[in-house]
């Protein structure tokens, strides 16, 4: 069997005293995309977090091409090729669109994505590359985000919230985009509120239930009963 | 739509005009003034030199450090060590003040970036401390009680009195002036993205894969290098020096935070604006003696209340107006 991309284990973190992810195991194959559900609260955040070394706290392992990166800065788990389009897309308010991306670069990866390949993707981020970033609506934004992590030439790409305030035909034009993305061979892991939406673009789904997976598998093997319940917990 | 998008505005245009045209009358100024008023623009450069440096580090490295007195006064013992003791010309000794602080903030940079917030502070005032007491320690200096520049050094700055006098004072403008621009070139570079982009939001900065610890590392070291300088300078100017007055926390860190804090921190403009309100409450109230200090701490409590942004930020609030723009704006939407 080939070793998978990311490979989570029993992982387990904290903020404080209060522990958001009660050992989660997931696997993820290089080029997948994964919808990762739940409610409010389930640790779907956290997990991503977890993953590209924000949250602190943690035990357990997290294996990124067969490397333990789980207690690793983040900085150097950008650089072995793991992005992160962050929830509220945490634009750098005091810089332009253009001037947002190239951060985005910092970490020097060799790749496809560039600034042409961004702007060639989201053609409205050059057109509007030299204004200030909160000067773009929440959908510019949330492209702007998405080409921001993509500078980094990562292997695996991990959105929050994609889809978390944005205008219905915004969603769909990004969701349009994503096999675009994918067919680069990034790997995605996709969070995401609009659980129809994100179960029906991903390969295979994991659903969080209060810091536990209660659910995962290929989207069509389960009905929407078995979803809602894992999803709900009832 | 068409929009025009330029860092530049009209006011930083004018602003870039005046600055130069200012710069033209300040460095004639030993031609049409006197020697009491070169000293006192001379001091001014100094604490415009100071509070600039200061506020790279705390405004956009978030390196909030009460120990910038440490490169001051080392700064000032290295061009007294290699002007009265090695006998260089004192005016080349200050880039040597330079390379010096740099290189010994290196090591001392290893020690106070384990510390966060609070304890940062702290730490780097107890390591001006220490600079303070081993250099109270060297007996050819004059150890406690200090020592002056000998009249042969001087000499070597310049043979006559006016001479010696205008080339401290154009050192000073240089320095001053080379503070500000330093800082405004830094902050359009390439590291100044980053710096901008980690005071904006250091976990978004960290998870795009910016290495804070050795861009905060660079700053911390260029700061410390061109405070060194200045130090060097005060030393030519007060050519009297004891370790208490070199390594003084008032003069040289407690002032200067007060002249960001009023001005506005995190812009260019503000240690300008700050700098000149000290200078101008200073010659006023100075002789009220410590009634004069209360009246600074009152101030800038209180702007600390109504503008915690500074004199500066709220100008820039309230009319929009940004003389040394390193951002963008849209024009003629």
């Amino acid at each position: 069997m080939v070793e998978p991309l990311l490979r989570v284990e029993a992982l387990r973190a904290s903020y404080g005293d209060a522990r958001a992810l009660h050992g989660v195991s997931l696997e993820l194959r290089a080029g997948e995309t994964l919808a990762l559900i739940g409610a409010n609260g389930a640790g779907k955040s956290t997990l991503l977090k977890a993953i590209c070394g924000l949250v602190g706290q943690n035990e357990g392992r997290i294996l990124f091409k067969g490397e333990d990166i789980a207690r690793r800065p983040a900085s150097r788990i950008v650089r072995l090729g793991v992005a992160l389009a962050p929830e509220g897309r945490r634009m750098f308010p005091s810089l332009s669109v253009e001037e947002n991306l190239i951060l985005g670069g910092k970490a020097r990866r060799p790749g496809p994505w560039s600034l042409e390949s961004v702007y060639a993707l989201f053609p409205v981020l050059k057109e509007r590359r030299r204004q200030p970033a909160p000067a773009m609506s929440g959908g510019q934004q949330q492209m702007c985000a998405i080409g921001r992590a993509l500078m980094s030439n990562p292997e695996l790409l991990l959105l929050d919230e994609l889809s978390l305030g944005l205008a219905p035909t915004i969603i769909k034009d990004i969701y349009e985009l994503l096999p675009r993305i994918a067919a680069g061979g990034v790997a995605t892991i996709l969070v995401e509120q609009d659980v129809t939406r994100a179960l029906a673009t991903a390969e295979r789904f994991v659903c969080l239930q209060e810091g536990h997976v209660s659910l995962e598998g290929d989207p069509a093997e389960h009905s929407r009963d078995d979803i809602t319940r894992a999803y709900f917990g009832t | 739509m068409s929009a025009l998008v330029s860092r530049a505005t009209r006011a930083s245009r004018v602003a870039g005009l005046s600055a130069l045209g200012l710069a033209a009358v300040l460095v004639s100024a030993p031609w049409w003034t006197d020697i009491a008023t070169e000293r006192l623009i001379g001091e001014f450069m100094v604490y415009l030199a100071l509070a600039t440096l200061w506020n790279l580090l705390a405004g956009y490295a978030g390196l909030v450090s009460v120990g910038q007195q440490a490169y001051v006064g080392f700064g000032a013992y290295v061009l007294i060590s290699l002007a009265s003791l090695a006998g260089w010309n004192p005016l080349w000794a200050v880039p040597m003040a330079g390379l010096g602080a740099a290189a010994i903030a290196t090591p001392v940079a290893r020690l106070v970036f384990r510390l966060q917030g609070a304890y940062f502070a702290i730490g780097t005032w107890v390591m001006a401390e220490v600079f303070r007491l081993v250099c109270a320690q060297i007996s050819a200096l004059g150890g406690g009680s200090g020592t002056s520049l000998t009249p042969a050094a001087m000499k070597l700055v310049a043979a006559t009195r006016p001479a010696r006098e205008a080339a401290i004072y154009w050192l000073a403008l240089a320095l001053g002036l080379g503070a500000v621009a330093v800082a405004y070139l830094l902050l359009r570079s390439r590291i100044g993205l980053a710096l901008t982009a980690i005071r904006d939001s250091e976990i978004a900065s960290d998870s795009l894969g910016i290495r804070i610890d050795r861009v905060k590392l660079a700053v911390y070291v260029l700061v410390a290098g061109l405070t060194g300088m200045v130090g060097a300078l005060v030393e030519l100017q007060k050519v009297r020096m004891s370790p208490d007055a070199a390594f003084s926390v008032n003069d040289w860190t407690a002032f200067v935070i007060f002249i960001v804090v009023i001005g506005g921190i995190g812009t260019i403009e503000g240690p300008i604006l700050g700098a000149l309100i000290y200078f101008v409450l200073r010659e006023y109230l100075a002789e009220l003696g410590s009634l004069y200090l209360m009246i600074l701490g009152a101030l800038a409590i209180l702007v600390m209340l109504t503008a915690p942004q500074g004199l500066w930020g709220f100008v820039q609030r309230r009319f929009g107006l940004s003389l040394f723009p390193t951002g963008y704006r849209v024009r003629g939407l």
